[in-house]
């Protein structure tokens, strides 16, 4: 099963590669990774996607916690929350494309963010199916370049995940 | 007062209370060795940084206390790192101080540069790279409440030069504040009433034992509890000098070279209280037949221990200490229940007696060739059970579990978790100096002893009187038996081709050297060794290939051994 956890971490030297090293050495796998810090400079943020049954994502935050640099993990699986992504997209387009193109930008609410007379770059955001969905409808027309931010999470209501 | 980062360094140490560190100089450490000259610490000179390491692990097993080592960057700093894994697998609390190329030149490919918090990062409970001098106090405070707190475990700081000689104000924390780190040291009241209540419920329990049990020095509410319920106790290797090895409770080791009685006790029982033990798959052998009929009990200090090989009942997090405290406190106040217990186990206990008698812990003896058990017993005999022993890996380290009646806390240094060959000569290095007139004895294989066997410099150097014994097979032993029993007896390089000159080998560094090689010549060697002061080699010649049982062959559930005929 998919489980998307955020954790807190001292925003100090090696504190990535103490979590990714982590996974690497038990062999628990990460779909993706996303840092950067908070508001409190001396702490970062780090939302990360994994699969696993419950005991190894058991093993999973005990192991996280565990480590000095951890503030605090939070598994959002079981909770509410909010998922976004941001991708970069680059596709081939002709005369004949452009304005499909750009009815699908349009559909998924998504950006043109480059023009070359072969290519379109286009900006979206959402849930990481939001992006697959536009990938889908792009992909007749040739997909040149993907990049993916990886999600990043928050919960839903009023109270934050803080230190 | 202004210090420079050396100084610092050695004034934060006194601080910690430590009075001997291990090590080994270099250049980039030059300057913490210049301070040392004239610093009341007293340092041990090993002969090779892994070394130091083992001698520092072995101090800090028979003390309690926090192991230091200082070694000098690049091939310094990458000798130590068996040494810590080997500390942290075990979770020995140990500070390993690393020079380290300067600031401005890591990252270089400097003159003996090597990235030390890198490759250290999965085998210390956590390291530090020392970036600027007002961090350093507080960065040997925090490595040493982090090594001796919690589950403890090797820390590691690597030191650039530059730093050890930036002068700065010195005062040391008197507090450390980590906000990721705050171990359960408090055992959950509701959890621990419910233990009590499956222990009285319970008809057929087993207490099985860990090294958690001594890291958090809980040796005597261990044998309390046992006593008040009537519990027995099965020990891991890392746990049993933990409880009196003649005791009529005890089970002696479980696992893979386990008793026949202990295995089947926690194959056969209804209820088992893990305790400072992880499940090991040395000691469970195929995890799913495992305490099968059992509810478990497991208390441990580190959450990511419970749960992790098998599924528990009742998960316990915290100091065992405390838990096992409370525990006793409320099987105090219901002394009637326990009494009552004590009766309706009475057939339980029975039954292991019976399993004990018809398959005692045994070997078949001989008059013609020195069997190593033998010399085991002897040694325990000889030295009133009272000595600190270490050990290499190999089949003499099971004998030595095995066979020798442990009855004293601290007095088994063996390196259970990453079975390191070479461990046994530093380690017991290591306990002579912390207890410069204590009996301390490393039974040693040939092939082991081979790894570290430089140290013997070192023990004469110090006039450390450690005594080495031994059990000479002139085969990687353990190996052998698995190649006999497995691998048609292809001995694929586990002979010893070459038959060293041990004794010679002592002499060459000044200490003794004897040897037996007729059963009758065990009890005066033994005592020879034990009257000459000083290091002492003892090259035992014993039956080549004596296979070391009971065993449970890999794959197999615990009560499926191979028994001694
Ligand atoms: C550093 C290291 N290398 C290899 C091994 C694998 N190993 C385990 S036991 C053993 C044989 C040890 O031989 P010896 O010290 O003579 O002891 P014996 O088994 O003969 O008593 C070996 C090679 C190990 N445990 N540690
Ligand atoms: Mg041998």
């Amino acid at each position: 099963m998919k489980h998307t956890i955020s954790v807190l971490v001292e925003n100090e030297f090696g504190v990535l590669s103490r979590i990714s090293g982590l996974f690497s050495g038990r062999g628990f796998n990460i779909e993706s990774l996303s840092v950067a810090p908070t508001m409190e400079a001396d702490l970062s943020r780090m939302t990360l996607v994994t699969r696993g049954d419950d005991r190894i994502l058991e093993q999973i935050t005990k192991q996280l916690n565990k480590l000095i640099s951890t503030i605090k993990v939070v598994d959002f699986t079981h909770g509410e929350y909010i998922e976004r992504e941001l991708a970069l997209i680059k596709v081939s387009t002709d005369a004949e494309s452009r304005a499909e193109a750009l009815r699908i930008v349009d559909i998924f609410r998504a950006k043109v963010i480059d023009v070359t007379p072969k290519s379109y770059t286009i900006e979206i955001t959402g849930s990481p199916a939001k992006i697959n969905g536009i990938l889908e409808l792009l992909r007749p027309m040739g997909i040149k370049e993907v990049v993916r931010s990886g999600p990043v999470v928050i919960g839903r209501g009023a109270k934050g995940v803080v230190a | 007062m202004e210090l420079t980062g050396s100084q610092i360094l050695l004034e934060s140490l006194k601080l910690e209370g430590v009075d001997t560190i291990f090590g080994y100089p270099g250049g980039a450490v030059i300057n913490i060795y210049d301070d040392l000259y004239e610093s009341p610490i007293n340092h041990v000179l090993t002969r090779h940084e892994q070394a130091a390491v083992h001698a520092a692990d072995g101090y800090a097993r028979c003390t309690g206390k926090v192991g230091v080592v200082v070694a000098t960057s690049g091939p310094g700093a990458t000798n130590t790192v068996t040494g810590i894994a080997t500390a942290y697998m075990d979770s020995i609390p140990m500070v390993i101080i690393c020079g380290q190329v300067p600031t401005p030149l890591i990252g270089n490919d400097a003159f003996q540069e090597a990235d030390m918090c890198g490759i250290t990062r999965p085998c210390t409970k956590h390291n530090y790279l020392v970036k600027d001098i007002r961090d350093l106090a507080r960065t040997i405070k925090e490595a040493f409440y982090i090594a001796r707190t919690g589950r403890p475990g090797p820390v590691l700081i690597d030191l650039p030069k530059d730093i050890q000689v930036t002068k700065h104000k010195f005062s040391y924390p008197d507090k450390v504040s980590l906000r990721g780190y705050k171990p359960t040291y408090s055992g959950n009241s509701r959890q621990i009433e419910k233990a009590a209540k499956m222990i009285l419920a319970a008809r057929k329990p087993v207490l099985y034992v860990g090294g958690g049990i001594t890291l958090a020095a809980a040796e005597d509410e261990l044998l309390k509890l046992a006593e008040q319920t009537q519990i027995p106790v099965t020990t891991t290797l890392m746990a049993m000098a933990a409880f009196p090895q003649r005791h009529p409770l005890a089970l002696g080791m479980l696992g893979m070279h386990g008793t026949f009685y202990a295995n089947m006790s926690v194959t056969e029982c209804d209820l088992l209280i893990a305790v400072g033990s992880r499940f090991d798959d040395r000691v469970t052998g195929r995890i799913d037949s495992f305490a099968e009929k059992a509810k478990i009990i497991h208390v441990d200090v580190d959450p990511t221990s419970i749960g992790k090989n098998v599924d528990v009942d009742l998960p316990i997090v915290g100091d065992l200490k405390d838990v096992l405290g409370k525990l006793l406190g409320i099987l105090s106040q219901k002394s009637e229940l326990v009494e009552d217990s004590v009766e309706s186990t009475e057939e339980w206990r029975t039954m292991i007696y019976e399993w004990k008698e018809r398959h005692p812990m045994t070997y078949r003896s001989s008059k013609s060739v020195i069997k190593p058990q033998y010399v085991i017993e002897k040694i325990s005999e000889m030295t009133d059970e009272d000595a600190i022993i270490t050990t290499e890996v190999g089949q003499h380290q099971m004998w030595a579990a095995q066979f020798f009646t442990f009855r004293q806390p601290r007095t088994f240094l063996t390196s259970g978790g990453l079975g390191t060959m070479g461990f046994g000569l530093p380690s017991a290095l290591g306990a002579q100096v912390a207890f410069p007139d204590r009996q301390v004895i490393d039974i040693s294989g040939d092939g082991s002893f081979q790894m570290n066997s430089q140290e013997l410099a070192t023990l004469v150097q110090y006039q450390l009187p450690v005594k080495i014994a031994i059990l000479n097979n002139n085969y990687l032993g353990m190996v052998r038996q698995w190649q006999q029993m497995f691998f048609e007896k292809r001995y694929s390089q586990t002979v010893m081709e070459l038959p060293i000159d041990f004794i010679k080998l002592a002499e060459a560094y000044g200490a003794t050297g004897l040897q037996a090689t007729k059963v009758d010549e065990v009890e005066a060697t033994i005592k020879q060794a034990l009257e000459t002061p000083g290091p002492v080699l003892m090259n035992f010649k014993v039956s080549r290939e004596e296979n070391v049982l009971p065993m449970v062959p890999a794959g197999k559930a615990i009560h499926e051994m191979v028994l001694a005929s």
